[in-house]
C-alpha cells in the first residue's frame, strides 16, 4: 500500500493526476477558509478570508529569491573546495 | 533516601559494561538500559534530592519538577529510538558515546545547581564529539576538532559566568536568574545560547552534524540543542532579548536551507530554525510560550530524529549525501520515503502531526502577548520549513532525476527506529491531551479550530504552490555556504599564516643575526678579554711581584751584620743630612 501511495508521487504516469488532485486541494482550502468562523480573531489579517494562501505563498517566494540573491550576489555561496 | 535510580547514572555507569559484551547479549542489553531509564522518569517523584555540600556551597543533584520531567521524559524514548537505530553496529564505541552523551544530557536536565550542570554539560561535548571522530576521515576528524574547539569555548565561558554569577548572589543554585543581568548571567547566557545554536554561535552545528556518523548524528540532534532550550527555559523565561533572536534564527535557518546541497546540512540548518520558535517562546516568557517551547522540544525531538534517520538511512545505502547527487530513490526505499515523510509533515505543522499541535501553541503565545512581528515572521519561516524539509530534500533526495542508484530499504532495526519515531509524531498530533498534560504549566490552548487548521493548510499548499512554479530556482547546487565559521576556519587559517609566515621569519631573522653578528662578536670579546687577561693584567701583577722580589733581595744584600759598616751608614748619612740641610737653610 506504502509503495502504491509512493509511487503515485512519483512515478510519471501519475503526473497529471497529480497536478490536478493538487489544484483542487488548493481551492478547497480557499473554500474553507471563507467557510470557518473568524470571531476569535486577534489580527486584522486574520479576519482576511484567503490571507494565509496569500501570506504562505508570499513567503515562499520571498524566501527562495531572497536566499538565492544572498548565495549568489552577496557570495554566500561559494565552490565546495573554498576552505580546502 | 530517593527510592529511584538517577536516570543518567543508568546511562553513564550502564556504557561501561558494553565494550565487554557481545551478540546479541549487547544488542538485549543496549534496548535494557533506555528502557529502565524511561521506567526511573516515569516513575520519579517531584522533589529535591542529593542536597550536599562542596567546597562550602550547596550541591543539588537531583531535581525534579515539571519541566525536568517532560525533557527527560522524550530524553529517554528518544535514547531508546536512537539505540534501536543503531544496534546494526558491530562496534561498540559509538554506543558507548551515544550513552554518555545520553546520561549527561539527563544530568543537566536534572542538575539542582551550577556546578553539577556544568560537569554534565562538558560530558556532553565530549561525548558527542566522538560521534563525529567516529565518521573518520580528514573532513570529519577536522569538522570533530573545530566542535570541540567551539563547546570548550563556550563551556569556558559558562564556568566564567557561574563562577561570577555564584560570587554576586552566594548561591550556585540553578534556577531563574536573580538580582538582574550582571556580567556572570550574560556569561552564563552566552554558554546557553551557544549550545542552542542562536547565531552568530550557530555555526559548529551545522558544520559538524552533517560530518557525524549515520547514527550519531541522529543523537546529537535530539540533545545538545534541547538541553539548552531547557537551562534557557529554567534560568531565562522572559528575557526580552529570546524574543529577537529566536525570531531571527527561525528566519536565519530557512533561508540558509534554500542554499544548502547536502541534505543533513539542510536539516541541520532546520533545527536552527526549529530551535528559533523554542527561544522565542522563552523570550515571551508567558506560561502559554514556555508551554508551546517546551512541547515543540519534545515533539521536535522526534521528528527532526526521523528526518536525521530517514537521510542517514539514504546515505547508509548510496553512500551519498549531496542533493545534486541523489534522485529517483522513491522506487527501491519507499518505506524511507514515508517514514521520512512523517517527520516532514510534523516539522512543516500539518494537521494531525505533532509540529501542527506544538508549534503552533508558540505563534498563538506570541499573538496573545501582542506581538504582530514575531507572529508573521514565525509563520513565515513555517513557510519555508515545508519548502525545504517537505517539499525540496525529498524532492531532490528521492524523486527527481533518476540518476538510477543502486539502493535498497535500509536495515530493519533502522527501519523500526523511524517507525517509532513516526508513529510518536502522529500520536502527539492526534492526541496532543497526553503531551499537553506533561507540560510545566496548566495547558489552556485548542489546536483544532476550523481557522487555525484552514490557516495552516493554506500556508503550507500556497507554499507548495509556489515549489512547484519555482521548482527549477530551487535546483540544488554544488556549493558550499559561508556560515560564522568563516571567522574561525579563515581566522585559523590567518593564524597560521600569522605564526608560519612573519612571525617564523622574524624569529629566523633574529636566529641568523644573532649566528652571523652576535655571536662572532661575543667570541672575539671573549677571547680579546682573555687575552688582555693573559698579556696585560697578568703581566702586571707578575711584572710587580717579580720587581718587588727583586728589590727584597737587593735591600737583604744591604744588611750585612757588621757594625762597622753600619757606622759608616750612620756617618755618610749624617754628611748628607748637613748637606742637604745647610743647601736648604741658604
Amino acid at each position: 500500500m506504502i509503495k502504491r501511495v509512493v509511487d503515485f508521487f512519483g512515478a510519471e504516469e501519475y503526473a497529471h493526476q497529480r497536478r490536478r488532485l493538487f489544484y483542487l486541494a488548493l481551492v478547497l482550502i480557499v473554500i474553507a477558509d471563507f467557510l470557518v468562523p473568524r470571531e476569535h480573531a486577534e489580527y486584522l489579517w486574520e479576519r482576511l478570508p484567503g490571507w494565509s494562501a496569500l501570506y504562505g505563498f508570499g513567503s515562499c517566494v520571498l524566501l527562495i529569491f531572497v536566499s538565492k540573491f544572498l548565495g549568489h550576489r552577496a557570495g554566500l555561496m561559494r565552490r565546495v573546495d573554498y576552505y580546502d | 533516601m530517593t527510592d529511584f535510580i538517577h536516570p543518567a547514572l543508568l546511562f553513564v555507569l550502564g556504557a561501561l559494561p558494553i565494550p565487554f559484551l557481545g551478540g546479541s547479549i549487547r544488542k538485549a542489553y543496549l534496548l535494557l538500559i533506555p528502557a529502565l531509564a524511561i521506567l526511573a522518569v516515569v516513575t520519579m517523584q517531584p522533589g529535591n534530592y542529593g542536597a550536599a555540600a562542596f567546597l562550602g556551597q550547596q550541591i543539588q543533584v537531583l531535581k525534579v519538577d515539571k519541566l525536568s520531567s517532560v525533557f527527560a521524559t522524550v530524553f529517554t524514548i528518544m535514547a531508546l529510538i536512537g539505540t534501536v537505530y543503531a544496534l546494526h553496529l558491530p562496534r561498540p564505541g559509538q554506543h558507548v558515546a551515544a550513552f554518555v552523551y545520553v546520561g549527561s544530557a539527563l544530568g543537566v536536565v536534572f542538575a539542582g545547581d551550577y556546578l553539577t550542570l556544568y560537569l554534565f554539560w562538558e560530558g556532553m561535548a565530549f561525548a558527542s564529539a566522538y560521534l563525529v571522530f567516529a565518521q573518520g576521515g580528514r573532513q570529519a576528524i577536522s569538522a570533530g576538532f573545530r566542535y570541540l574547539m567551539v563547546h570548550i569555548t563556550g563551556g569556558v565561558v559558562l564556568l566564567g559566568g557561574i563562577i561570577l554569577y555564584g560570587l554576586s548572589t552566594g548561591s550556585l543554585l540553578f534556577g531563574p536568574i536573580e538580582g538582574g543581568m550582571g556580567a556572570g548571567a550574560y556569561l552564563i547566557l552566552a554558554g546557553f545560547l551557544l549550545n542552542a545554536a542562536v547565531p552568530p554561535l550557530n555555526a559548529w552545528l551545522t558544520d559538524a552534524y552533517p560530518e557525524a556518523t549515520v547514527t550519531g548524528a541522529v543523537f546529537m540532534s535530539a540533545f545538545t540543542t534541547k538541553t539548552a532550550v531547557y537551562v534557557l527555559a529554567r534560568a531565562f523565561p522572559g528575557t526580552e532579548l529570546l524574543v529577537w533572536l529566536g525570531t531571527a534564527m527561525a528566519l536565519y535557518g530557512v533561508i540558509y536551507a534554500v542554499l544548502e546541497n547536502d541534505c543533513r546540512r539542510l536539516l541541520a540548518y532546520h533545527i536552527v530554525s526549529q530551535v528559533g520558535y523554542m527561544v522565542a517562546g522563552i523570550g515571551i516568557g508567558t506560561e502559554m510560550a514556555v508551554n508551546g517551547a517546551t512541547s515543540h522540544a519534545f515533539a521536535h525531538i522526534l521528528y527532526k530524529a526521523l528526518l536525521f534517520m530517514g537521510a542517514g538511512a539514504v546515505i547508509y545505502v548510496t553512500g551519498r549525501r549531496k542533493l545534486t547527487e541523489l534522485g529517483g530513490l522513491y522506487k527501491t526505499m519507499p518505506l524511507t520515503v514515508a517514514l521520512y515523510m512523517v517527520g516532514a509533515f510534523a516539522i512543516s505543522a500539518f494537521p494531525f502531526f505533532s509540529g501542527f499541535v506544538t508549534k503552533s501553541m508558540v505563534i498563538a503565545a506570541a499573538g496573545q502577548d501582542h506581538r504582530a512581528l514575531v507572529v508573521l515572521a514565525l509563520t513565515m519561516a513555517s513557510s519555508g520549513t515545508f519548502l525545504h524539509t517537505g517539499l525540496k530534500l525529498p524532492y531532490y533526495m528521492f524523486f527527481g532525476t533518476d540518476r538510477k542508484l543502486e539502493a535498497r530499504e535500509p536495515p530493519r532495526n533502522m527501519l523500526v527506529a523511524m517507525g517509532m519515531a513516526a508513529v510518536l509524531c502522529i500520536a502527539i498530533g492526534v492526541f496532543p491531551q497526553q503531551l499537553y498534560a506533561l507540560l510545566p504549566y496548566p495547558v489552556d490552548f485548542e489546536p483544532y479550530t476550523g481557522l487555525h487548521v484552514t490557516e495552516s493548510l493554506g500556508v503550507l499548499m500556497f507554499t507548495a504552490f509556489g515549489f512547484v512554479l519555482f521548482l527549477r530556482a530551487l535546483d540544488p547546487e554544488n556549493t558550499v555556504s559561508i556560515d560564522t565559521d568563516w571567522f574561525y576556519r579563515k581566522g585559523a587559517r590567518v593564524f597560521m599564516w600569522f605564526a608560519e609566515r612573519p612571525l617564523a621569519r622574524y624569529e629566523k631573522a633574529v636566529s641568523d643575526v644573532s649566528e652571523t653578528a652576535a655571536l662572532p662578536l661575543l667570541y672575539g670579546a671573549a677571547r680579546a678579554g682573555l687575552q688582555i687577561d693573559l698579556t696585560g693584567v697578568d703581566a702586571v701583577v707578575n711584572g710587580v711581584a717579580r720587581s718587588i722580589l727583586r728589590g727584597g733581595g737587593r735591600l737583604r744584600r744591604l744588611q750585612t751584620g757588621i757594625v762597622t759598616h753600619y757606622v759608616l751608614a750612620m756617618i755618610v748619612g749624617v754628611i748628607a743630612a748637613t748637606a742637604i740641610f745647610a743647601v736648604a737653610w741658604r
